[in-house]
This record gives C-alpha cells, sequence and structure tokens, in this order.
C-alpha cells in the first residue's frame, strides 16, 4: 500500500500557504466571497484549513479554484468579515475526497451556503456534456446564492423558507422524481441533508459533510462521523456509507460531546 | 507468532493504536482495532468536558506533526459508551486519562471500565496538566500509586521526554506500582509563520510528533530498558515495520503508533505482516530481538 497516496500535493498540506486576498464579493447580506491570488487546482468538493492569524483555523469548501465563499456565523468568520483586498490568510489545502462525478443527468441539491461547493460541480459537470438541474434553496430570495452559476450550467429550480421566490417552502419539498438522475449531490444543513437522503436511492448519493476538524490530515479523529474522518476519507461521502451511521443523527461539538443534530 | 502477554493483557500483536489518535468516537477505535491493531488507547480523558486549544491544532511540518490539541475531551462521565464501542474491535482498549492532581486520576480510573490504563503526565502544551506533572517524580509515583490503590487494572504511565533524565521519571513510575512505562509522548517544539510572524500553533507551541522524534524514542526507551524492571512500550515516530522492530532491540515489548495512521490507516496490518515475514526470514521470534540492542 502507497502510504503516501492521499497527498496530492505535500507543500500545500503542510504549514499554511500565504494566500493574499485580491477580491471581496458580497453574495448575499451574510456571505461573501473571498478571492486569493494563490489558485488550488481542487477537485469540487474539496476544502481548505483557512487560519485567520491570531483567531482561529477553519474548514472551508473552494467554491472556486482560488476562492471560498463564506457565511459569517461565529468569531473566526466575523474576523474573516474583517479582512479585503490586500489582507492575506493562511491556507492548507486542497484537503479531503470531493464529489465523484457521474455521467448522466445529475441533480443537485443546495441548501444556503451549501451551494458553495457545488457551483463549481456544476461546471465542470456541463463543461464535460452531463447535463445538470440544480434545486437551490434558502431562507430567502436574497440569500440565493450562486443562482447565475447555476442557472448557467443547466436548470434550476428555486425554493425559499419565506416564499420570496420560487416554491414557498423547503428545497427537500422539490425533490420528485429523482429515479431518472444518475446521480444526486447534495450540500446544506445537515437537517436537510438527511431529508435528502431519506428521499433518495442512497447509493446514488453523494454529501458534503461539515463537522468540526481540527487536525485536517486525518491523524486526531475529531472529526469523525463514526469511524469515518470527515476530513480525509470525506467531506464527500456516498449516501449508503451514511444511512447506517450517525448523520443525520447527532454530531460532535469540540470537546467530542455527542449534541443531536 | 505476534501474540504476547503484556502487564498481563493477551494482544494478538503489539501494536498498538497510540493515545490521542483517532480516540475520541468508539466508530474510529473500533475501525482501527478491525484495521490490525493489537490493541488501542483513547484519547485522554479527563474530569470536565474540555474544548481544547484554539486551531490551528495540528500542522505538519518538514520532518513531523506539531500539535497543540488541548486535551479536547468529552469528560470521563461522557466517555464509557465510547469505550464499550470501541471494545467491539475485539482488542483490548486502554483508557487514557489525565488530571492535575492523584485525587483526579483515581477518581476518573474508578468511573471507568477498560482493559487497562494508560496515564497521561506527559502532554507537553496544557498547562496543569501532562508534563507539568510527569517532570516531577514525586508527583508520578505518587498518581501512578493512587491509580494502583483503586482499580485492579493493569495501569501504564506515558513518559514525556520533556527532561533531563527520563529514567528518575520512570522509576518514579515503577515505586508508584506501574504495570509499564509507555515512551514518549511529543517532543516540545513550535512553527513560526514567516509571512506574519505569528506562530502557527493556537496555543503557540506545542509538540512534534513523526519521524523527527525517532531517534530521540528510540534512546528513551534503550535508558529506560537499563534502569526499570517494568516492561516499556515505544512509541514516537514509528511508520514502518523497521521502525517498530528498532523500539523493540532498543527494549520495548510493544509499541505504539500515532502520526503514522493518518496516511495508512491499514499500517498496523502492513506492520504485523512484514514483521512476522522478516521474523521468519531471520528465524528470530519477537523474544529473541527484544532487548537485543543491549548486548554486550
Amino acid at each position: 500500500m502507497d502510504p503516501e497516496r492521499h497527498l496530492w500535493d505535500g507543500a500545500s498540506r503542510m504549514k499554511p500557504v500565504n494566500a493574499v486576498i485580491t477580491e471581496v464579493v458580497e453574495e448575499t447580506p451574510t456571505i461573501r466571497t473571498f478571492f486569493f491570488e494563490t489558485s488550488f487546482d481542487p477537485e469540487p468538493g474539496q476544502f481548505v484549513m483557512v487560519w485567520i492569524r491570531g483567531v482561529d483555523e477553519i474548514p472551508m469548501a473552494l467554491s472556486y479554484d482560488n476562492a471560498i465563499t463564506v457565511q459569517k456565523v461565529g468569531p473566526a468568520t466575523s474576523a474573516l468579515f474583517e479582512l479585503g483586498n490586500g489582507d492575506s490568510i493562511g491556507i492548507r489545502g486542497p484537503l479531503g475526497k470531493g464529489f465523484d462525478l457521474m455521467p448522466g443527468h445529475i441533480l443537485l441539491v443546495a441548501g444556503g451556503v451549501g451551494a458553495a461547493p457545488l457551483a463549481p460541480l456544476a461546471e465542470k459537470a456541463s463543461s464535460v456534456g452531463i447535463k445538470v438541474t440544480t434545486l437551490l434553496g434558502a431562507k430567502t430570495k436574497e440569500e440565493l446564492v450562486f443562482r447565475q452559476r447555476f442557472e448557467k450550467a443547466g436548470d434550476v429550480l428555486i425554493a425559499t423558507d419565506d416564499g420570496t421566490e420560487g416554491k414557498h417552502g423547503y428545497v427537500t419539498q422539490l425533490i420528485d422524481n429523482n429515479e431518472n438522475c444518475s446521480q444526486i449531490y447534495c450540500c446544506g444543513p445537515e437537517i436537510m441533508m438527511k431529508k435528502v437522503l431519506d428521499k433518495v436511492l442512497p447509493s446514488k448519493s453523494q454529501f458534503s459533510l461539515h463537522r468540526h476538524i481540527k487536525c485536517g490530515l486525518g491523524i486526531c479523529g475529531a472529526c469523525c462521523v463514526d469511524g469515518l474522518r470527515v476530513c480525509m476519507d470525506g467531506p464527500v461521502f456516498s449516501g449508503d456509507v451514511l444511512k447506517k451511521s450517525e448523520f443525520g443523527i447527532y454530531r460532535r461539538n469540540e470537546c467530542g460531546e455527542r449534541v443531536k443534530v | 507468532m505476534l501474540s504476547l502477554k503484556l502487564t498481563g493483557i493477551p494482544l494478538k500483536n503489539p501494536f498498538i493504536l497510540a493515545a490521542g489518535i483517532m480516540g475520541t468516537t468508539g466508530g474510529s477505535m473500533k475501525r482501527i482495532a478491525q484495521a490490525g491493531a493489537g490493541g488501542v488507547v483513547t484519547k485522554s480523558i479527563g474530569l470536565e468536558p474540555k474544548s481544547g486549544h484554539s486551531n490551528p491544532s495540528m500542522v505538519e511540518v518538514d520532518c513531523g506533526y506539531l500539535n497543540a490539541m488541548g486535551l479536547p475531551n468529552p469528560s470521563y462521565k461522557n466517555f464509557q459508551q465510547e469505550i464499550d464501542t470501541a471494545k467491539e474491535g475485539g482488542v483490548p482498549v486502554i483508557a487514557s486519562i489525565f488530571g492535575g492532581c492523584a485525587l483526579d486520576f483515581s477518581q476518573i480510573a474508578s468511573a471507568i471500565h477498560a482493559d487497562a490504563f494508560e496515564l497521561n503526565v506527559s502532554c507537553p502544551h496544557a498547562h496543569g496538566y501532562g508534563a507539568e506533572i510527569g517532570t516531577d517524580p514525586t508527583l508520578v509515583e505518587d498518581i501512578t500509586s493512587a491509580v494502583k490503590n483503586t482499580v485492579d487494572m493493569p495501569v501504564w504511565v506515558k513518559l514525556t521526554p520533556n527532561v533531563t533524565n527520563i529514567k528518575s521519571i520512570g522509576l518514579a513510575a515503577q515505586r508508584g506500582g506501574a504495570d509499564a512505562v509507555v515512551a514518549i509522548n511529543t517532543v516540545r517544539a513550535m512553527a513560526i509563520d514567516i509571512e506574519s510572524g505569528y506562530p502557527i500553533l493556537g496555543n503557540k507551541f506545542g509538540g512534534i510528533s513523526g519521524r523527527a522524534i525517532k531517534p530521540v524514542a528510540v534512546k528513551n526507551v534503550y535508558d529506560l530498558y537499563e534502569a526499570l524492571d517494568i516492561p516499556i512500550i515505544g512509541v514516537g515516530g514509528i511508520f514502518d515495520w523497521k521502525d517498530a522492530i528498532e523500539f523493540i532491540m532498543a527494549g520495548a515489548q510493544a509499541v505504539e503508533i500515532g502520526s503514522a495512521v493518518g496516511n495508512n490507516i491499514n499500517i498496523f496490518k502492513d506492520i504485523s505482516s512484514d514483521i512476522e515475514a522478516f521474523l521468519l526470514r531471520k528465524e528470530w521470534t519477537l523474544k529473541d530481538i527484544y532487548g537485543m540492542a543491549h548486548q554486550e
């Protein structure tokens, strides 16, 4: 067995690389995209560890080859929102295993900022002739992320919790007749992803998970979903792996205590 | 061929998952057990839930891994279920525990059911715990004997290399009644981001594991073997079967593997089969090579 098989690029997995911010785009009132002068050549679904010096280091999906798309939710993301052009952060990555792109007609199900890893997947798929349909959901119209990117790649159906755009309700309510899809790709809040998992054929679906990631190297085990390392074996997992796991039931807090999802 | 009895515990092989690696969830320990480990040591468990140091808590450097996790753990009150799940892997589960004084250690040990205990008196970067205790022979002896007086299970004491003379700490553990010592924990270390001048770890400094510390660990095991009567479990930078053989020749009855698990979750199986082949080729047994480096 090749012990190096998880290493795509030794240098970037190691100490954080200095990434200078070249542009900040306000996607929604709570979500911004930070573009870097460094490109990371990820496969869609891979993530990076983003070090906001003096504050924290947090996992973030790459939404472009050279960008992350972040929702302001806590101290680290708030500190990141203070940064602008010319400021820099430290980046380790790309890390983990991304989406496995299947031929045919794929269905993307995105909830809120969960659109971040799915938008590059939609673009990659359409560029190689794969038909893409996206179900895009958010709390309200102005929180819809990357609508234009998904529309360029294929059909888009919208759902908003408050009915300001598209279907009034959850994006999960848009899933029917998915039998014709070759594969379903999903990222969003865990409760939403669990609902998707319960509605589709698990073996035909892939989910991008979020957990507390500490080492990002597959060593410490803090991000484990049962025995699976989100940082190394994931963050993308097939639905049938998740079906028999803690996914959608509980997660671990920073101490490792079980917390109900 | 590789089976042994270590401090009274039967092991199918002497290759054990080190503390702090894949040891927070029962599911992850079970996975490592099923991937061929002879035993698994849990994440260090303390009195109260602890979130640990802020990230970055672990980064890869040129010659190993730098970490300052800060003893994150869900507390012993929430941990028995994880041990019980880990036991489904079919190998002994050793509970690593930490505390600030002898009383903490015995309180935790008395409440946890495991096949053995590993006392963490060696974490190099947690204020009031670990190596702040483990550098003081009197405290190490007191804590060891307190736990020994509390439980009937074997007690291993994990030592820090960040001392002038590890033998004196090993001897203190032995006086306290330890059934074995485990050597070594990480070596104090830090890395600085030259773009900003910030220390990279959230805790500013931490400990280094991995390849860099293997020769340090081998020397510590070698020294402890000369000084102690109880078994030594070697740990520090084992990445393949040759590393493990070195430790056994230095005087380790068993070894623990940590950092290397990240890139090769099947390392226990790999090392077991490679060492079996080596022993066959040399017509040696584990007993033959145990402490071999000490021959005249």
